[in-house]
């Protein structure tokens, strides 16, 4: 019995992991949900409009780069970040002149906004695709330094056995989350327009008797997803790489946090991507290292101790995704 | 005498087709309290929403202080000073009682403590429950708040549906004391009663709808003492 190598290499190849793509899966949902509360449908096009934003970053990473500008140690793509979101927001701002006010005006089902949705993530996965610095094909855009901490200093440190790394991305990951997510919450509850965002979805009526812009609530709702989903985009790409495919892929796992949360709920959305972070990872994990810290090599026989291969890890999202709308439609926040 | 404050006169409109509204007339003067009472299906709370612009009228006009608002969209009529409470779903029940009421003065530029004091003074309870979510508390404090918002944005007229339905007898006469202190204050009240006796009791002016036309018209007490009133809508 190994208890502390068995914990730090749990840290390392589970927590660590989950902690950072739960953290990206957040901001995400966080979009997802926002869209839901606000505009009352959900948009398939987020996982579309994250690879948008993220390809954005790209393009100006390389011209910062270019110029001779980085960010030291850090990513060059979290200077880039501001110009980016600049370019979703008003994507996101035309797309919604374009397609969703239509829908709007004529107050339809929000099933029908919702396939408008799917229309509307199959052009943008062409655009996506057509932009020449982006492409189909992996890119790998992060800079700066690869590791925080770096398992053979950690090992040297401890003088245990299971080194413990930190990749300078999750560590980016988990700080911008936190600061989007706290300015994100004080937003909605302490400014006059998040108040109203706020106001606005919950009950559409009386926003319009208070004299509400619905107008103005919905922009300032494309603006916030806008920044959301390019934050959660740059974030996951540095962590791992852009791919367009890979991204739209993403959707479901993100839907699936945000139904897990419950649709509508901002809180939520951030425990579904944590609940969906951590299953994924844990399910697909060999458990077969940290189990042979813990118990005697006998009992262990020859498998890897792990429950599902990665590729099924979408499988997890989506078994939940089931288990979470049969059992507990309105998620563990209280949807809608 | 002079003009009534705010006039609907000769409506006639529905919410499709149909007409529900005849030629119906709704006046308030200044300060003063008019109760719309009347059978089920009258059209008493169609009045109310024709008055307030929520559907479109056929014929007749809607007059406030004088200008025409006939065209005027319910947010427009706000901005002039008209205060709606509807019947249901009349507060954000998700939201805290306070920020019920800082949504009520969103189109308010200037400080408005002043004003959320006096809704405080006027429904001392809701002080009190500031921050808890609108959503968790009881038919009648719900109420109050749906009064105190719409109260917020310091309207000259406060038009409400039924602001009664559905709360205990206590609860519905303080309600009313409530409702005669506001247009105590010069606020003007256009409401529309289930409990129309009560009702008339505080109306300055009382409006009997039947099948979307005027049937009785007068002062609040000569309706109650109206024997044929008594007999056909106050239950003898």
């Amino acid at each position: 019995m190994d208890i502390l190598n068995a914990l730090v290499a749990f840290l390392n190849f589970v927590f660590v992991p989950a902690f950072g793509y739960g953290c990206q899966l957040a901001l995400g949902a966080l979009g997802v949900t926002l869209i839901f509360a606000v505009l009352r449908f959900s948009s398939f096009a987020h996982g579309d409009t994250m690879a948008f934003g993220t390809v954005m970053a790209i393009g100006f990473t390389y011209v910062l780069q270019a110029n001779g500008i980085t960010f030291g140690p850090l990513p060059t793509a979290l200077l880039a970040l501001p110009f980016a979101i600049l370019c979703t927001a008003l994507m996101l701002l035309g797309t919604d002149r374009l397609v969703y006010r239509f829908y709007r005006k004529k107050r339809v089902d929000p099933i029908i906004v919702t396939i408008a949705s799917v229309g509307v993530m199959f052009v943008m996965n062409g655009i996506n695709r057509l932009i020449p610095w982006g492409g189909v094909e992996e890119i790998n855009f992060a800079d700066g330094s690869r590791f925080l901490m770096e398992a053979a200093a950690f090992k040297e440190m401890t003088g245990l056995k299971e080194g413990l790394a930190i990749k300078t991305t999750t560590a980016v990951t988990v700080v911008t989350a936190a600061l989007c997510v706290a300015a994100l919450f004080w937003f909605l509850q302490k400014t006059r327009t998040g108040k109203s965002m706020r106001a606005f979805s919950d009950n559409e009526d009386l926003a319009l008797l208070s004299g509400i812009n619905p107008e103005r609530v919905v922009q300032v709702t494309w603006i916030i997803v806008a920044a959301l989903a390019t934050i959660a985009g740059v974030l996951y790409g540095l962590d791992k790489s852009y791919r367009p495919f890979v991204y739209f892929q993403l959707l479901l796992p993100i839907f699936s946090a945000a139904v897990v949360g419950g649709l509508g709920s901002p809180l939520g959305a951030i425990a579904g991507g944590f609940v969906i972070a951590f299953s994924e990872v844990m399910v697909t994990y060999a458990w077969k290292k940290v189990a042979g810290y813990l118990f005697p090599a006998d009992w262990l026989g020859d498998g890897l101790l792990q429950l599902l291969s990665t590729d099924y890890k979408v499988a997890v999202s989506f078994a939940i995704l089931l288990l979470v709308l049969l059992v507990k439609p309105t998620g563990l926040f209280k949807g809608k | 005498m002079a003009a009534p404050f705010l006039i609907g006169e000769a409506m006639t409109g529905g919410y499709g087709p149909v007409d529900i509204l005849h030629g119906c007339t709704i006046a308030v003067e200044k300060g003063q309290i008019a109760v719309i009472v009347g059978p089920n299906g009258a059209g008493k709370s169609t009045a109310m929403k024709a008055v307030f612009g929520m559907l479109n009228l056929r014929g007749g006009r809607v007059l406030l202080d004088g200008e025409d608002i006939t065209k005027l969209t319910p947010q427009a009529r706000v901005r002039k000073g008209m205060g709606f409470v509807p019947q249901t779903s009349n507060i954000f029940t998700s939201m805290t009682v306070e920020e019920n009421l800082e949504m009520g003065a969103f189109i308010r530029e200037d400080d408005i403590k002043s004003t959320m004091a006096q809704v405080y003074d006027l429904f001392p309870i809701l002080k009190q429950k500031r921050h808890q979510s609108a959503g968790e508390l009881s038919g009648g404090q719900r109420q109050q708040v749906a009064v105190g918002r719409a109260l917020m944005t310091q309207p000259k007229v406060l038009m409400l549906d039924e602001p009664t339905a559905g709360v205990s007898p206590i609860v519905m006469d303080e309600l009313f004391d409530r409702i005669i202190e506001v247009a105590r204050s010069g606020i003007s009240i256009l409401m529309v009663e289930q409990n129309a006796r009560q009702a008339l009791d505080i109306a300055d002016k009382g409006y009997v709808l039947v099948q979307g036309t005027n049937r009785f018209t007068d002062t609040g007490q000569a309706l109650l003492a109206d024997p044929e009133v008594r007999r056909s809508f106050l239950g003898g």
